[in-house]
């Protein structure tokens, strides 16, 4: 099978096969949002840490704004053979084309990890680059240790992809739908699969509403909080990928101030994140929304704070293991409301909580918060900032948050005013604990650290006595926080 | 020149919408006839239209092929009961020229060519005339594609709005489109009827068996004889065992094309060009598709640069997955409250896989000739998985391996190339010879074509299949592409999505294929398959003119790329 080439472009100008480059690295810095500033940056920071080795990872480019995985039509060269820079090396089949694909590096090819005829997503290593015949041993172990995960980082050179590279489907991406997908019980349609895929839903998790039970295209589209308009919406989906990433983002609108253009000004276009967020607040108009704040008295908390500390606790476990103990006790402020209809109580506890990172924002997820430990929580979440600023969450590592927290006392900000994000029943905003003059029952004036917590909550669902009473339960618990350590 | 007024007259009242489109299937063009004969054809519908009516009630008396073998009509046309009778042994005359078995389109066109050739000729039919392409397949899956075809375009709010246009929501009305599929059949079918009686074609209705050497049997009692008989019985959707058709929830392209319903989610059981082009129907109405293909590739059969640029825009982006690799061993039709189950085994290893539960399953893995009760075992001929054996002049083999005398076997019963038009030309073919003229049919210069939106187009070779020739016969193979995308008047449809591609002898110039997949791509392909047919070579061909701005074009570029070594 001649593959090499693009059908689609034969008559055109160009010539018919065309070429594209991709830069090989161990890093398994993916590119989860195109900031290649970002990137280049955090190349730099990861070669000074970390030991060098001249193994360099091949790994999928994304040839496409919408491709999610290629498949590998053919390797042109074998194991074993030199290669020099410019050189093609493997065919690749996106969604749009086959591809030549060509190294930025001289070398050898150490080892295939990806053969012929199978598909690997963007950015998962696909072979292995040796420099000198002495690491091709080396690399082969590693090729056979990596086993689809990301190996071990080491020269780190990022993705640089002719477009812009797609929100990362990281090593063990989203379950392929096409064949072969192994003995599951969820029956989907074809379309709903697209959909998964395409929003990375994780279908197994997501409840059939169609006939037999099957997953629906709708059903998708509600887990990916997505306002179910026309089907035909999906298709165009390059700036609804990252949806799910920044859903559940609360206001940031640090610098966007939305003057009409000034002499002089310049406009910078949305990045595919940026785009998703102004995309995802568009979208929380729909939902009915109100705020409830609440006061809360910390001294007990920051004390709790100072003995954990040391043992590696971070405020932001205490707050999220907080309210993961409080909505165990009002399940309804962790539902969401899929479809105007109805009611969909999350049987877990997931605590995304919001990050700024450069140029975006991102929510990693805390699961099932309520059951884990203080410790367990901040080590989960120390991994979790690492893998956010690493580019490396998984889909359901930033998607499957049930309630946010979004936390911006650091700053000193006394209180703040969170937009819910499509999909979730409320959102916490949290102010700087500051001293302050409270009067008792008695009238004794006395100064007592107190923190504003603010929550917004879809009023289809979650009504104000709902809201206060979750807000009295959480505010008990970080008053009386022993509880948070057992 | 008073047949051609009263065709002129007749047509437009008999098809009050889309006179145009209609008019160009009337002459059939998808058989390779000469143009000459066109002339004919059309006087014979001219005459027919004044008595249609009466002619088409006669057809669709008779009742579907599944209770074929019960009794029938026994009657065969009074005027042929009369002038022969049953005569015995041995005949030195006899009642015709030429009997055909099966009035489908092989039939068809074999009994017209045969009247040009002054042979007196009669058709015997069990069922309805027109076989499976007027009334199960071609005809009324072309109507349904129509529709498909309008669906999509009005649906895809990008595409109209490049061009301009604004159209709110489309919907359809099942019923409506069901009809326009069987008015169509009916048409063509009258049409069909009308022509064989105009030109003097005697329609036997009854199932013909053969009796022996220039005997067949109609019906129950009567015998009739002629010098030669051509069986052209076609074919049946083929079911693998396992598979429970009901016609409701589980079905074959027969029920389908009735589009009695239309379910949310399918299964297609095939993905040849009958499963593509139901794909392609279902999908524009709204419902999604499962392939289930037991080869590794979908689309098996069409060139495979060709097949996967056709999935990347008929099956990638619609609603539309697929298992491959995979034999659906078992299919139950939903009963009982619970849907439709489809049992899938490795195609390899055959361990079981997965059960899929969908709304219905169309069953299109091919189709098995019809020959049973043909009375084959009279004149000693064994049939191969159902097919009768013939030679390349569609003679007859028997179980010995020796030509049956005046028995020719044409069309899908004898399995060569399953097309209506394939089965047309080797009737033609047969007829040549018949009236002392060798005649051997080119199969590579059959064209086929995959109707669905784009077309899919091709005659000749695939590339590999033409790659392991030259490398068997030692000559040198290149292959030219170009591309809808740089055609003037496929950007001006906003259709620029398309490949045609040419594979040749650089050393000569010969075609040896050429694959079309774009805009009209059905239509586009005779030129290259009359070029192979004729042996036009392509140095030649790069001289021809086409006409400014055409899809045509598409073809005059692939020719004057292909660099041929004189």
């Amino acid at each position: 099978m001649a593959s090499a080439s693009s059908s689609l472009l034969t008559k055109m100008p160009t010539p018919s096969n065309t070429t594209i480059s991709f830069s090989a690295s161990l890093s398994p810095a993916l590119p989860l949002f195109p900031s290649q500033f970002y990137l280049r940056r955090h190349r730099r920071t990861g070669n000074a840490l970390r030991v060098q080795s001249k193994i360099r990872e091949i790994f999928m480019p994304a040839l496409s704004s919408t491709m999610t995985e290629g498949k590998i039509v053919s390797w042109i060269k074998s194991e074993g053979d030199l290669l020099s820079k410019g050189e093609s090396v493997v065919v690749v089949e996106s969604d749009k084309a086959d591809m030549d694909v060509e190294t930025f590096y001289d070398g050898i090819l150490a080892a295939i990890v990806v053969p012929e005829g199978e598909s690997a997503p963007v950015g998962a290593p696909i072979g292995l680059l040796a420099e000198t015949e002495d690491e091709i041993a080396e690399a082969k172990a590693k090729a056979a240790s990596a086993g689809g995960s990301a190996p071990a980082p080491a020269a780190a050179t990022p993705a640089v992809s002719p477009s812009p590279p797609v929100p990362a489907p990281a090593a063990s991406a989203p379950p392929p739908p096409l064949p072969a997908d192994g003995p599951r019980k969820t029956v989907a349609t074809p379309f709903a699969k697209k959909l998964a895929k395409q929003h990375k839903v994780d279908i197994s998790k997501v409840v059939g509403t169609g006939p037999f039970g099957r997953v629906t295209p709708g059903d998708i589209e509600a887990a990916a909080g997505i306002v179910p308009t026309k089907p035909k919406v999906a298709a165009p989906a390059v700036a609804a990928q990252p949806a799910p990433i920044a859903a559940a983002a609360p206001p940031k609108a640090a610098s966007a101030p939305s003057t009409p253009a000034l002499p002089g000004s310049t406009v910078v276009p949305f990045t595919t994140m940026q785009a998703a967020v102004s995309k995802n607040m568009l979208e929380s108009l729909s939902v009915p929304s109100f705020r409830v704040g609440y006061p809360i008295a910390t001294d007990a908390l920051d004390a709790l704070y100072e003995k954990v500390k040391p043992k590696g606790v971070t405020m932001t476990a205490l707050l999220a293991k907080a309210a993961a103990m409080a909505l165990a006790q009002h399940p309804v402020v962790n539902a969401s409301c899929k479809d105007g209809r109805s009611f969909t109580y999350n049987d877990n506890i997931n605590i995304a909580v919001a990050v700024a990172i450069n140029g975006g924002l991102i929510t990693p997820v805390l699961q099932d918060a309520d059951k884990l430990d203080l410790y367990l929580l901040s080590q989960k979440w120390k991994e979790l900032v690492e893998k956010a600023r690493a580019k490396q969450l998984q889909p359901n590592e930033y998607n499957s948050g049930t309630f946010t927290l979004s936390n911006l006392g650091m700053f000193g900000v006394d209180r703040f005013d969170a937009i819910l994000p499509p999909g979730q029943g409320a959102i916490m905003a949290v102010g700087a604990s500051k001293p302050t003059v409270v009067a008792d029952k008695d009238g004794f004036f006395s100064v007592k650290n107190k923190m504003l917590v603010n929550v917004t909550a879809d009023h289809r669902i979650v009504y104000g006595a709902d809201l206060a009473a979750f807000l009295k339960t959480f505010s008990k618990i970080i008053e009386n926080p022993e509880s948070l350590t057992m | 020149m008073q047949a051609s007024l009263s065709l002129s007259v007749s047509n437009p009242a008999a098809i009050p919408r889309s006179g145009h489109g209609f008019e160009s299937s009337l002459p059939f063009p998808s058989k390779p006839v000469n143009l000459r004969f066109c002339g004919l054809r059309r006087e014979a519908l001219g005459f027919s239209s004044t008595s249609s009516s009466s002619s088409s009630s006669s057809s669709s008396i008779s009742a579907y092929r599944s209770n074929r073998n019960a009794a029938r009509s026994k009657k065969v046309w009074a005027s042929l009961g009369g002038d022969n009778g049953s005569s015995s042994s041995a005949p030195k005359s006899f009642d015709y020229d030429l009997i055909i078995i099966g009035a489908g389109v092989g039939g068809h066109g074999a009994a017209l060519h045969a009247v040009e050739k002054g042979l007196k000729t009669a058709i015997v039919e069990g069922d309805v005339v027109g076989g499976t392409c007027v009334n199960r397949g071609c005809v009324p899956s072309k109507a349904l594609l129509a529709v498909s075809g309008r669906m999509r375009e009005l649906q895809n709010e990008h595409h109209l709005k490049a061009l301009g246009l604004q159209v709110s929501a489309a919907s359809y009305d099942r019923q409506g489109v069901a009809d326009h599929a069987n008015n169509l059949a009916t048409k063509i079918r009258s049409n069909l009827t009308n022509s064989m009686k105009a030109l003097g074609v005697d329609i036997l209705t009854g199932f013909g068996t053969v009796l022996g050497p220039q005997k067949v049997k109609v019906g129950k009692d009567t015998v009739v004889t002629a010098k030669d008989i051509i069986i052209a019985t076609g074919s049946v959707p083929f079911v693998p065992k396992g598979i429970e058709v009901d016609g409701k929830t589980v079905i074959t392209s027969d029920h389908a094309l009735k589009l009695e319903s239309i379910p949310d989610w399918i299964a297609i059981v095939g993905s040849g060009y009958i499963g593509l082009e139901f794909s392609d129907v279902y999908t524009a109405l709204g419902s999604e598709v499962t392939f289930v293909e037991a080869l590794d590739q979908l689309m098996p059969g069409f060139d495979p640069e060709i097949g996967k640029l056709a999935q990347r825009v008929l099956i990638n982006p619609r609603k539309i997955d697929y298992h491959t690799g995979v034999f659906a061993t078992k299919i139950t039709p939903a009963k009982d409250g619970k849907p439709v189950t489809i049992e899938l085994i490795d195609a390899k290893t055959k361990e079981p896989k997965e059960t899929l539960e969908v709304d219905a399953a169309l069953i299109a893995t091919g189709r098995a000739p019809f020959t049973n009760g043909l009375g084959l075992e009279n004149i000693n001929v064994a049939t191969q998985r159902g097919f009768i054996p013939v030679d390349e002049r569609m003679r007859v083999i028997d179980s010995n391996g020796d030509r049956v005398p005046h028995l020719f076997c044409i069309g899908d019963a004898n399995g060569k190339m399953m097309l209506a038009h394939a089965a047309s030309a080797q009737g033609i073919s047969v007829v040549e010879q018949l009236t002392g003229r060798d005649h051997v049919l080119n199969h590579l210069s059959i064209p086929a074509a995959c109707f669905t939106h784009p077309e899919i187009s091709m005659v000749g070779l695939t590339e590999p299949q033409a790659r392991e020739k030259a490398e068997l016969e030692g000559f040198e193979v290149a292959v030219a592409k170009t591309s809808f995308k740089a055609n003037t008047k496929a950007l001006a449809e906003n259709e620029g999505e398309g490949l045609a591609k040419l594979i040749y002898r650089p050393d000569n110039g010969e075609i040896l294929g050429v694959h079309i997949f774009g805009l009209h791509a059905a239509d586009l392909i005779h030129e290259a398959s009359n070029a192979i047919a004729l042996g036009t070579r392509i140095q030649d061909l790069k001289l021809a003119v086409h006409a400014h701005p055409t899809l045509s074009e598409v073809l005059d570029e692939l020719f004057k790329s292909a660099k041929v070594s004189f």
